[in-house]
């Protein structure tokens, strides 16, 4: 299952999903909205992905983490739109047959996804807002 | 040729739309396609980085772009 969702995400379905009766371990990601960033209080974040290219993407790195590791079952869900601090942005859940196979897996899946899938954040501040890696740090905008 | 372009993320804000639609030369690459985008919107070269995807596939340089092709700017990434 890969979700792309606008609503809260249901973070015991993408368990399930992933979840393997041959499996001695699940191992789950929960991806939260910090409510700081950059010594800034953080008021929301606003979400948007490429919608078709982003579960594309998400396909392929499940792909490789399936050559990678002897996976037994997966799930992914990301959220979209204004998301506040403390809410779950993203679920990632990887089953095999022994713990340390998921851990390595489920990281793999989540920083990956983070490098490649075409998704964007915009923080919301107080004073401003900012789009998360677009710039280098101390280059504005016009 | 023209070419719709979808644009995300802060490229959205920068060219003034969900797309936009230009002309270019028949068998201009991806990486033409960028510099012509950098002439226009000047700002998209201050970015961190500016990718091409075309049908949804991250594209190389050398990528010919085809009418009919779905093309979309990819700015920084940041999902999670």
């Amino acid at each position: 299952m890969i979700k792309i969702t606008e609503k809260p995400i249901d973070i015991q379905k993408v368990i399930d999903t992933a979840s393997s009766l041959g499996a001695g371990a699940v191992n789950v990601f929960i991806g939260t909205v910090r409510n700081n960033a950059h010594g800034k209080n953080v008021r929301w974040l606003e979400y948007e992905a490429y919608e078709s290219m982003a579960v594309s993407e998400i396909r392929k790195i499940i792909d490789e983490a399936s050559h990678r590791w002897p996976l037994l079952g997966w799930a992914v869900s990301h959220r979209v739109g204004t998301l506040k601090p403390g809410e779950v942005s993203v679920v990632v859940a990887v089953s095999a047959p022994h713990r340390q196979q998921s851990f390595e897996a489920c990281q793999f899946v989540i920083d990956t996804i983070k490098a490649k899938a075409p998704i964007f954040k915009k923080e919301i501040f107080e004073d401003g807002e900012e789009w998360v890696s677009a710039h280098p740090v101390g280059v504005m905008l016009n | 040729m023209k070419c719709t372009i979808k644009a995300f993320g802060i490229s959205k804000e920068i060219v003034g739309g969900k797309t936009i639609i230009i002309d270019l030369p028949d068998g201009n690459t991806a990486l033409e396609l960028k510099n012509h985008l950098f002439v226009k919107y000047p700002s998209l070269a201050k970015l961190n980085s500016v990718y091409v995807a075309v049908n949804n596939e991250y594209a190389e340089d050398g990528l010919i772009l085809k009418e009919g092709d779905e093309i979309a700017l990819i700015p920084p990434v940041s999902g999670g």
